[in-house]
């Protein structure tokens, strides 16, 4: 089994959660996370003193799939995450030794 | 002369009124700062409310607005508040209105004026010096400088130990000097004495909740109604010159303001549009009696700009004010009391004064600068010397260690957090209040 996680921009989170589902990924874990790659942070203005701010908003979601379909869920992931411009995020893929669905004390591939 | 119903019931809702605007600012300050600030910084405004009203009772009242001082303060006559049941108030002529009602309406002024302070040295006071602080302070520096800009005397007017400054002439309808340069003075001491914050100018330290800024604004701005008509300690055609002033200064600061950041920063910002608000009630707090509305627009509008330019002066100096206690209240109260020199017209309110602009000559801007000057620098050195006093003195201290201070100053000093979204911060509960009483669990207490 694999995790697949991504970190993309906010306002893309709902067309990822749609096209996972399409696919076929029925669970997912969703949460706010704030970072920063190549996009750097933005600027604001508060009674006139610019502050910094290095970390941006970010979405980071947790998917685990089995091992054959880990390419395609990145696949799914990256096109409906994508808008082309800089700060788009990244998607990576770690391997799982196991996972147990605490309802009923499946494993494997039986929890996902 | 007989009580007035009319002009009570306006007087005992202005100090409602004026009352609200203590939490409201505490709202305000406790938005701008940060998370773990936002305890300690409304906390700073209530206990505010404590003492004073306290004091008030017991000799504030006395010292400010007494018969039987000289102009420097009021004596002793009148503590305890005893004498004033069934009187009526008398400030420079009898006013038809219980003494207790306009007691209780001063008093407000009183609570919030060193409430103002607290922004200056938000996020880092110890608690405990900041109590010392605002009850010496209100004793020494508020009470009397209370009676020197607001007590027109006994029934005679001017008759019987007014004010120096009442005496002298100098217009102040509402605390421009007495409440608002007085604050900005200290504010700016305290911001000196306790020096900058950690990771001041290097950290981002942003404000953690804007809408609890607009809600503080918003709260502020419907009690200075009562701050600034209630003054007129009536329901008269002078209330509702006040009311009216406040209200259109108020709002053309706030285009002022956000003028301002719209050519220097790009964007107009919810946190100016706020101070701009603030910015103008504090500039036509001292002038709103006596101003043709016109005038009072042509105010809110410099004073908003000029506030809004005025905040850049501490990261030039150096000094951590906060909040900007400095840009918005010093600044704001010199300019509305400055702006009196120019402008003031006896058509207007036969009991003030005539400006340059009204054939007055350079007569009142002279009055109206010595004023200022003398409660700005009368309170700056008071809160200079209490402040470094407060901080040597062995086990009380005015700032929290540095370790305190990064963790946050909620809990160090109130053992509290702000906000708890997820509440799974893994606590258990003991009460010290009945010691090992059992809490009962949810389904005990639906049921």
């Amino acid at each position: 089994m694999k995790l697949v996680t991504a970190v993309v921009k906010p306002f893309r989170i709902e067309e990822v959660r749609a096209a996972l589902e399409t696919f076929g990924v029925h669970g997912m874990t969703v949460t706010e996370a704030s970072g920063y790659g190549r996009q750097k942070g933005h600027t604001e203005v508060y009674r006139g003193a610019e502050y910094t701010v290095d970390l941006v908003p970010k979405a980071r979601i947790e998917v685990l799939v089995d091992d054959i379909d880990a390419d395609d869920v990145v696949e799914v992931v990256v096109k409906s995450a994508q808008t082309g411009r800089i700060g788009d995020g990244k998607v990576w893929v770690t391997p799982v030794e196991t996972v147990v669905r605490v309802r009923t004390g499946e494993r494997g591939t039986d929890a996902l | 002369m007989e009580l007035n119903a009319g002009d009570t019931a306006w007087v005992l809702a202005s100090a409602a009124l004026v009352l609200l605007m203590t939490p409201g600012l505490a709202f305000f300050y406790g938005g701008m700062v940060r998370v773990k600030s936002v305890l300690n910084m409304l906390m700073m405004s209530f206990i505010t409310i404590g003492i004073v009203s306290v004091l008030w009772v017991l000799f504030g009242f006395s010292v400010a607005f007494g018969n039987t001082g000289n102009g420097f303060w009021g004596g002793l006559s009148d503590i305890g508040l005893g004498e004033a049941i069934n009187r009526l108030a008398v400030n420079g002529g009898e006013y038809p209105i219980p003494m207790l009602a306009f007691a209780m309406f001063q008093l407000m002024f009183a609570v919030i004026t060193p409430a103002l302070i607290s922004g200056a040295i938000a996020e880092r006071a110890r608690f405990l010096g900041w109590a010392v602080f605002v009850a010496v302070w209100v004793t020494i520096v508020y009470f009397p400088v209370a009676h020197w800009v607001f007590d027109f005397g006994g029934i005679d007017p001017l008759g019987q130990g007014p004010g120096w400054l009442a005496k002298l002439g100098v217009l102040d309808f509402a605390g421009g000097t007495a409440v608002h340069i007085n604050a900005g003075a200290a504010g700016l001491a305290l911001a000196i004495v306790l020096g900058r914050r950690i990771g001041w100018r290097r950290d981002p330290m942003r404000p953690h909740n804007l809408p609890l800024v607009m809600i503080g604004a918003a709260l502020l701005w419907f009690g200075w109604f009562g701050f600034n008509a209630g003054s007129a300690l009536g329901a008269t055609q002078l209330a509702a010159v006040a009311f009216t002033n406040t209200m259109v200064a108020t709002s053309a600061a706030v285009l002022g303001w956000l003028a301002v950041e719209r050519v220097r920063d790009g964007r107009p910002t919810s946190l100016g549009a706020a101070s701009g608000a603030v910015a103008g009630l504090v500039a036509i707090t001292p002038a709103c009696a006596f101003l043709a509305p016109w005038a009072a627009v042509l105010l809110g509008l410099v004073a908003g700009a000029v506030c809004a330019l005025a905040v850049g002066l501490k990261f030039r100096f150096g000094f951590d004010d906060s909040l900007d206690v400095v840009a918005v209240h010093l600044v704001g109260g010199i300019v509305g009391c400055l702006y009196l020199g120019f402008f003031a017209t006896t058509r207007v309110n036969e009991a003030g004064s005539d400006g340059l602009f009204y054939g007055g000559g350079l007569s009142l801007l002279g009055k109206q600068a010595t004023g200022a000057f003398s409660v700005f620098a009368y309170s700056f050195l008071i809160a200079l010397a209490l402040g470094t006093a407060i901080k040597a003195v062995p086990g009380l201290g005015f700032r929290v260690s540095e370790e305190d201070e990064v963790t946050g100053i909620d809990l160090a000093e109130h053992a509290e957090s702000g906000y708890d979204f997820l509440g799974s911060s893994g606590s258990s509960q003991h009460s010290s209040a009945a010691p090992g009483a059992r809490v009962p669990d949810h389904e005990e207490v639906s049921a």
